[in-house]
């Protein structure tokens, strides 16, 4: 007999609460604003806007660090999410269970290289990562930043990063 | 460099929020050429594990100093905005070491300024955290608008 599907409740708990976990551990995150919200195991990064993210006070633009610390983050964390998402969705963790998991070392960060294509305007900053490959040592993302339309990107980056290796 | 050009990268680093809130400091000025430096703060960890500062900090002092170096540049005339820059992370950058980071306007073209950063952690400058190549806009000089 098939298995019965878990009730969405118990997909959700988890889900999030991984996320949560991955999240909240890092104080650069809470510093600059950033958050992420999550469809399925799709992740996008918003950086909600602040007047100290500001590089050009008479234009006024976002300084130009700040969205490509967002992008970086948005990378990192893209990464550490899948390896997460794989470990809680074959494992089937509880919400407690999450709450007990040591915390995911971080992927370095080898290179990273961000194109700038518009200025920042003075509001939030999408993001979101595509894990172009992935290995058993290294990894390469691509990430876009956008504001008020999908379609026209206002940054971009590739980086490429050393995983934490799997025996440790 | 103009005495009133001067004074304004001099308060480049306070006069910029993302700058302020990262503490950044100016700590040399030449024609092209620019040292700036940020002090360890908790709040931009980006690995609990290790108490390491996030790399996107270190990006936006090599950002902020590399566009420096742009705006020093004796035939610059304007402000500039970051094309690309690509950074390479060497090591991790030691907690609690104050960051630097120098910058080398090293070509300009009538449009487009070149520039190279290093970055280092306390005293270890032989010892790159991270390096950095970039491009930013740039207007040149007219010929005789001196």
């Amino acid at each position: 007999m098939r298995e019965k599907p878990e009730p969405i409740q118990v997909i959700k708990t988890r889900r999030d609460g991984a996320l949560l976990r991955l999240v909240d551990a890092i104080p650069y995150i809470k510093f600059m604003g950033i958050s992420f919200e999550r469809r399925g195991d799709e992740l996008t990064g918003t950086m909600a806007y602040s007047d100290m993210l500001i590089g050009n006070p008479t234009l006024p633009a976002i300084h130009g660090g700040a969205t490509a610390a967002f992008l970086e983050t948005t990378a990192i964390i893209e990464l550490a999410w899948s390896e997460l998402w794989g470990k809680i969705e074959t494992e089937k963790l509880s919400g407690a269970e999450i709450e007990e998991l040591p915390l995911p070392i971080l992927p370095k960060t080898i290179d990273f290289t961000t194109d700038y294509l518009a200025a920042g305007k003075p509001r939030d900053i999408y993001t979101r990562a595509r894990i172009n490959r992935s290995g058993r040592r290294y990894a390469s993302v691509h990430v876009e930043a956008w504001q008020d339309n999908r379609q026209k990107i206002i940054g971009q980056a590739t980086g490429h990063f050393l995983m934490p290796s799997k025996d440790a | 460099m103009e005495p009133a050009l001067k004074e304004m990268v001099e308060h480049f680093a306070t006069a910029l929020p993302h700058c302020k809130a990262l503490n950044m400091r100016m700590d040399l000025i030449k024609d092209a050429h620019v040292i700036m430096s940020m002090p360890y703060d908790e709040r931009l960890i980006g690995d609990p594990a290790t108490g390491v500062i996030h790399g996107g900090a270190i990006s936006a002092l090599m950002d902020s100093c590399g566009g420096a170096s742009v705006f020093t540049h004796p035939e610059n005339s304007s402000a500039s905005v970051t094309l690309d820059l690509r950074i390479d992370y060497m090591r991790s950058a030691k907690p609690g070491e104050r960051i630097f980071a120098e910058a080398h306007c090293f070509h300009v073209t009538r449009t487009v300024a070149f520039v190279r950063v290093v970055a280092w952690a306390g005293d270890q400058k032989d010892e790159p955290t991270a390096t950095a190549t970039g491009a930013f806009s740039f207007t040149r000089k007219k010929r005789g608008a001196e």
